[in-house]
């Protein structure tokens, strides 16, 4: 359903990312995994439009989406949660859901969206997605609006990061979920429970994919002391 | 009485809600006169003698009771200033809506200065609701000039909602508070300016009486060529709480000028001014278009929530 041919970017006469290959399949669930500064959010962001690579392709089920804007992306059906949750003045939880949604949606369906991330639906409904929030809240109505799209390739930048241990079941329930829909997914992280339910893991270091596994023993296994110890850290 | 027609009917739609004014108690002015009065049993709406105005009296203990005095001008060329005083009653608790819809097809100026001024006894509660709004082809210019002077005492307090978002050529509106012992003003201005209009603002609050307090809330949008100025002052005379947000979203070619002014004249004085202008940001247009919004409908988007 995707493919990425070649991908290369190019950012201050550095290489950030150096012809990625990769193609994910209907309903597969995949992890791009790598140390800090690796290019795994970088390649997120090419393949939904927030940036464009300097060379290759991007197919979208047999369609070169590589000149589309974000939009028309989102319009084919490709959504994106990011890492760090944008804020709005004025624009409320509810609205911010039935703009995902894309049509008019009732409160109540809207309130169980955010149920299912764990929040009281009833508190946050009519709150403005803005400062008054926490981190963990803003992380989690991300995570909500991603959920209602009925995308057919939803992209999660570091879901896990500013959640807490409660919500991280939820967000697990979440992928669940969303592959019962027949929905392929891709999330950028280090969490272990992450990568465990993940069909395909890709490793991505200084630009290029390392290894592609079927389980994080082999990504573990073969990349040494770096990416155990930062697992191990995790799970301790 | 002069019977309304469309065009009144139109521009008194867009600056209230038509079936409400005809249930409490309401004046109507249109081209500089009063067309259509009605008082209620707690509430007197009276000319002054001197025919500058009107003055709306709230009898004490009045509650949740709505007064109207909306403002149209559909003739070109008039200059329209009226003097409204309100006399608010102890513990009586009012809604009050006023507003001036201008329709100007011609190339003559039209002008509407509404002075209002609020007198709240002890105890006494008003929301105050103004809304501005400015149609027409022609080239003549849609100007308002609100003066509102709110002078509270002991425990009372008194919310502003003033909005102006469309078709003001321009417009300079005044607002001053004086505020006695265990009082609130809470003001919330929401201005949108295009073309080449231009809004200014004066804010002007003295916290005089112990445990006074005040929250001026503006934001704007200013788009194309156009202009606006916010000053606010705020003087802080006892133990009180000052809070004034400026907030402003520019587009193309607009100016935005914010002029902070607190003054702490008691120790005891708790005064934040917060001010931030700039275009819309990068990461919330691309946040909506990854909902599949297009970048002018982003916009809109964010525009209209910041202003809600």
């Amino acid at each position: 359903m995707l493919e990425l041919k070649d991908i290369s970017f190019v950012r201050n006469n550095k290489k950030i990312l150096n012809k990625i290959n990769l193609t994910i399949e209907d309903n597969q669930l995949i992890v791009i995994t790598g140390p800090n500064g690796s290019g795994k959010s970088t390649l997120s962001k090419i393949i939904m439009g927030i940036e464009n690579p300097d060379e290759g392709e991007i197919i979208f089920n047999g369609e070169n989406i590589t000149e589309l804007t974000i939009d028309e992306r989102a319009k084919k059906g490709i959504s994106f949660a990011f890492q760090q949750p944008v804020k709005f003045k004025g624009i409320t939880v509810y609205d911010l859901i039935k703009l995902s949604a894309g049509k008019e949606i009732k409160k109540m369906e809207a309130c169980n969206t955010l149920s299912k991330v764990g929040l009281c639906a009833k508190e946050y409904i009519d709150r403005e997605v803005n400062n008054s929030l926490s981190g963990g809240e803003l992380k989690r109505i991300e995570i909500a609006l991603a959920t209602v799209r009925k995308s057919k390739l939803t992209i999660f930048d570091e879901p896990e990061a500013g959640i807490d241990l409660w919500s991280f079941n939820n967000l697990i329930k979440v992928f669940e979920e969303l592959r019962e829909q027949e929905e392929s997914i891709l999330i950028i992280s280090h969490q272990e429970r992450i990568l465990n339910i993940a069909d395909k893991i890709v490793l991505i270091k200084n630009g290029k994919i390392e290894q592609i596994a079927e389980n994080k023993e082999e990504i573990i296994g073969s990349t040494g002391q770096a990416i155990c110890c930062k697992l191990k850290k995790e799970e301790a | 009485m002069e019977e309304l027609n469309n065009i009144d009917n139109s521009l008194l739609s867009e600056i209230s809600d038509i079936e409400k004014i005809l249930d409490g108690a309401y004046n109507i002015r249109k081209n500089g006169k009063g067309i259509q009065r009605k008082s209620s049993k707690n509430i007197e709406i009276k000319p002054k003698e001197d025919g500058t105005g009107i003055d709306i009296i709230v009898k004490e203990n009045t509650k949740f009771e709505f007064v109207h005095i909306p403002v149209i001008i559909t003739e070109s060329g008039i200059k329209d200033i009226v003097y409204n005083d309100f006399y608010i009653g102890k513990n009586s608790k009012v809604i009050i809506v006023a507003g001036c819809g201008i329709h100007n097809d011609h190339h003559k100026d039209s002008e509407h200065n509404g002075i209002h001024r609020f007198y709240l006894e002890e105890g006494a509660n008003v929301k105050y609701i103004e809304k501005h709004y400015g149609e027409g082809d022609g080239e003549g210019k849609r100007i308002l000039n609100p003066v509102t002077e709110v002078y509270l005492k002991e425990g009372s307090s008194l919310e502003m909602e003033t909005a102006q978002i469309k078709g003001v050529d321009s417009t300079i509106r005044t607002t001053k508070g004086e505020l006695q012992s265990n009082t609130n003003l809470v003001i919330t201005e929401k201005i949108m300016t295009h073309g080449s209009q231009t809004a200014k603002t004066l804010f002007e609050v003295n916290l005089n009486g112990e445990n006074a307090s005040t929250h001026v809330k503006s934001r704007s949008v200013a788009t194309e060529n156009s202009n606006q100025e916010f000053a606010s002052k705020v003087y802080g005379n006892s133990k009180c709480f000052g809070h004034v947000e400026c907030d402003a979203i520019i587009k193309d070619k607009a100016k935005v000028l914010a002029i902070p002014e607190i003054s702490a004249n008691n120790i005891d004085a708790n005064l934040i001014h917060e001010a931030a202008i700039g275009k819309i940001a990068g990461e919330q247009l691309i946040k909506l278009m990854t909902l599949g919004l297009n970048e002018k409908e982003a916009e809109e988007q964010i525009i209209k929530g910041f202003l809600k």
